[in-house]
């Protein structure tokens, strides 16, 4: 059976600057893939490259069968796009922006007007259509910019970091969303730096950073590279030196990472239990003052910081 | 080509819905049209049927001769009477004095030797000085065709009475001494009261019964609509980067739409726009003020073209700025350039030569040429070189614009 995407190798320059380095990957029909990587990482490009906006560098990525580079129309009919940026005319009323975008995919008509009603109560925004854009809060904002997407029932939804800047509130609403699509049987390629969403929808997870897919697999593969291991989180107050506590911590027996993340620190050992002893009494010595600590199970964040040296927010 | 429809509208409705975009497109023009009416004297019915009326000109008779004094009695005659308030003086410094002073819109000097020059053979005719006032363009525009029609006419009189006195002396009939004075009292003759010729007077004379009078406010009205349509292109343009930065382009360039047809739907609406501020002012003043643009059908492509021609302008800034906020402070610059340039505060005869020159790379310029035409009763095939000016000028723009654009790319600011 033929994958709902496939990338092979895929490369983009801008200038000197190589955005994205190779990556391949591949969605089956059906699944949820998410990108997960800090800002700044690829991701955005890797969709804009998959959703024709850019033309790769060198590589090539079919949607469906069809070449995003050689049959671009062929392909954006296929998909839709959540961008990142709240991409809307917010002169218009939400009723008026579904009904322009709806035409750009072809719709017309009873046809049009059916769909922006089933949209409008997918999103939940049925009372407010017929007002501007502009006097919805973020979180409505970022509904319309799903529902717009949403309109000709695409096959493969991007849906690049849509979460961003939101109250959890809709932040929930979104994800439930999301996973009723794909209980529907839409593909999902989700691009997100919050782990925790990755880890609540994703079938399987690629970690980009810098350009460079780093991690491939379904989430019990990828903690499968850490091991183990459990990660115990310190938290200091504020103005204490983590760096030169987090030196010393090195040193110590039955710690394999220590790193500062959020003026936290975050050691990779296989039993938290063991160490926070010594981990305790260094931080004694060092006049560092311990204000909590938090064993927690192995996890995305874990895996990345296994492979990278940092943590996902870095 | 529905889509490319289909994106136009769209952004005509958001360019409506944008109030401070709508001051400055409909308002402005509006506003600065029925103030300048007002300094005119034309919304205060001090003028003389909505017309310019009693310009003041001073009139400076060096020459002497018949010729000379036909242009005076001219300016003095019954048909200029209500158009003209002509004063004589003799010296030429407080003739030029009056117009400095603002007492006079221009000043005639006609100088010694005028008439001579015209009865000897071949001799170039020496010409009239026109001193106009720069504040009072209407009023110098209408001293200097007044001018513009006597020199027409007398030139074309000066060749048949030349062609009439040789064969008098083929035929021995006048001695050869008499000459000069009879060829200037035939000259003089084509503008005495008795002459058979019709009198200059400031009308546009058609095949038709109807004559058309000049009204001021037909020169303002469009200069002003004009110039604010740059603002409305330059506009336009704003909003083609700001859709880039906001994202709302990317998402059109991933839906199932070639890269022509989105660009081509932005230019599209911008084009609409124009247009629409365009026949939104023309109707307004004509509704309100009672002005006639002219022969409608003219008004209606000349409006396209001159909206055709600043559309060009409004890429090139576009395809040329890096920012929305570049746009629109090029753009602003541009308005004010191509209105002072174009024509749009002056009158283009008003101004030097070299001024006149560059403002045909303005369509303010081509543009009131046009309205100008048509306001005096002018016909499409008068205004058709405007039009092919105006169009040439996008085309050559929007092609060249594009073509940045595109090497650029569209989804990139």
């Amino acid at each position: 059976m033929t994958p709902m995407l496939e990338a092979h190798n895929l490369v983009k320059q801008f200038g000197a600057f190589t955005a994205v380095k190779g990556i391949s990957f591949e969605i089956q029909e059906g699944e949820i893939f998410s990108l997960l990587g800090p800002n700044g990482a690829g991701k955005t490009t890797t969709i804009s490259m998959l959703s024709t906006l850019f033309a790769p560098t060198s590589g090539e990525a079919c949607i469906a069968g069809y070449s995003v580079t050689k049959e671009p129309l062929a392909v954006r009919k296929l998909i839709g796009v959540v961008p990142q940026e709240l991409a809307l005319y917010d002169d218009l009323t939400a009723r008026e922006n579904l009904s322009f975008w709806g035409q750009m995919y072809d719709l017309s008509g009873r046809a049009l007007q059916t769909r922006i009603d089933e949209v409008l109560d997918q999103i939940g925004l049925v009372d407010r259509a017929n007002q501007q854009v502009k006097t919805y809060s973020g979180g409505m904002k970022r509904r319309v910019n799903i529902g717009i997407s949403l309109l000709h029932k695409p096959r493969l939804l991007f849906m690049d970091e849509p979460t961003v800047g939101i109250d959890p509130q809709s932040r929930r609403a979104i994800l439930d969303s999301i996973k009723e699509l794909n209980q529907q049987g839409m593909t999902v390629l989700y691009t997100t730096h919050y782990m925790e969403e990755a880890q609540e929808l994703s079938d399987r997870i690629g970690i980009i950073d810098h350009g460079e897919l780093i991690a491939l697999g379904t989430q019990a593969e990828l903690r499968s590279q850490v091991g183990e291991n459990e990660s115990l989180v310190l938290r200091a107050a504020e103005g204490d030196d983590l760096e030169t506590f987090t030196s010393k911590l090195r040193g110590l027996p039955g710690v394999l990472q220590a790193d500062v993340v959020d003026h936290a620190v975050t050691i990779l050992t296989p039993e938290a239990e063991d160490i926070l002893a010594p981990v305790i009494s260094e931080a004694n010595a060092l006049g560092v003052k311990i204000r909590s600590v938090d064993i927690q199970e192995p996890n995305l964040e874990a895996v990345f910081l296994h492979l990278t040296g940092r943590a996902l927010r870095d | 080509m529905k889509k490319i429809f289909l994106i136009g509208l769209k952004d005509v409705r958001l360019a409506f819905r944008d109030r401070a975009a709508l001051m400055l497109m409909l308002a402005a023009p509006f506003l600065l049209t029925l103030g300048m009416g007002f300094v005119t004297g034309r919304l205060t019915g001090s003028g003389s049927g909505g017309g310019v009326s009693e310009i003041p000109v001073v009139i400076v008779n060096q020459d002497g001769g018949e010729v000379a004094q036909a242009l005076v009695d001219l300016f003095q005659s019954d048909d200029l009477a209500e158009l003209v308030a002509p004063a004589l003086l003799t010296d030429p410094a407080e003739a030029r004095q009056y117009v400095d002073l603002d007492q006079a819109t221009a000043a005639v000097i006609i100088p010694a030797g005028f008439t001579q020059s015209l009865v000897t053979p071949d001799a170039s005719p020496v010409p009239i000085d026109l001193y106009t006032n720069p504040t009072r363009p209407t009023g110098s525009g209408v001293i200097k065709a007044i001018l513009e029609e006597f020199n027409r006419r007398m030139a074309e009189h000066r060749v048949s009475v030349a062609v009439t006195v040789d064969q008098l002396i083929a035929n021995d009939l006048v001695p050869p001494s008499e000459i000069p004075l009879l060829m200037e009292r035939l000259i003089a003759q084509e503008f005495t009261a008795d002459s058979t010729a019709p009198g200059i007077r400031l009308e546009t004379v058609r095949t038709g019964p109807e004559t058309v009078e000049f009204d001021v406010l037909a020169y303002l009205a469009p200069g002003m609509a004009l110039m604010f349509l740059m603002y409305t292109v330059s506009n336009g343009g704003r909003m083609l980067l700001a859709e880039q930065s906001r994202g709302t382009l990317p998402r059109l360039l991933v839906a199932p739409l070639n890269t022509a047809q989105v660009l081509g739907g932005k230019v599209f609406g911008i084009f609409l726009t124009g247009a629409a501020q365009m026949f939104i002012l023309i109707g307004a003043s004509t509704l309100l003020f009672g002005l006639n643009w002219g022969d409608p059908l003219g008004v209606i492509l000349l409006v396209l073209a001159a909206v055709a021609g600043a559309v060009g302008w409004g890429l090139i800034i576009t395809s040329l700025a890096r920012s929305p906020g570049q746009v629109a402070t090029i753009g602003s610059a541009v308005m004010l350039i191509f209105g002072i340039l174009g024509g749009s505060f002056a009158d283009l005869s008003a101004l030097g030569p070299v001024i006149q020159m560059f403002s045909k790379i303005t369509p303010n310029a081509w543009g009131l040429t046009g309205f100008s035409i048509l306001a005096a009763g002018g016909t499409l095939p008068e205004i058709a070189e405007p039009i092919a000016a105006l169009l040439v000028m996008g085309a050559v723009l929007f092609t060249a614009a594009s073509m940045i654009i595109m090497r650029r790319g569209l989804a990139q600011g």
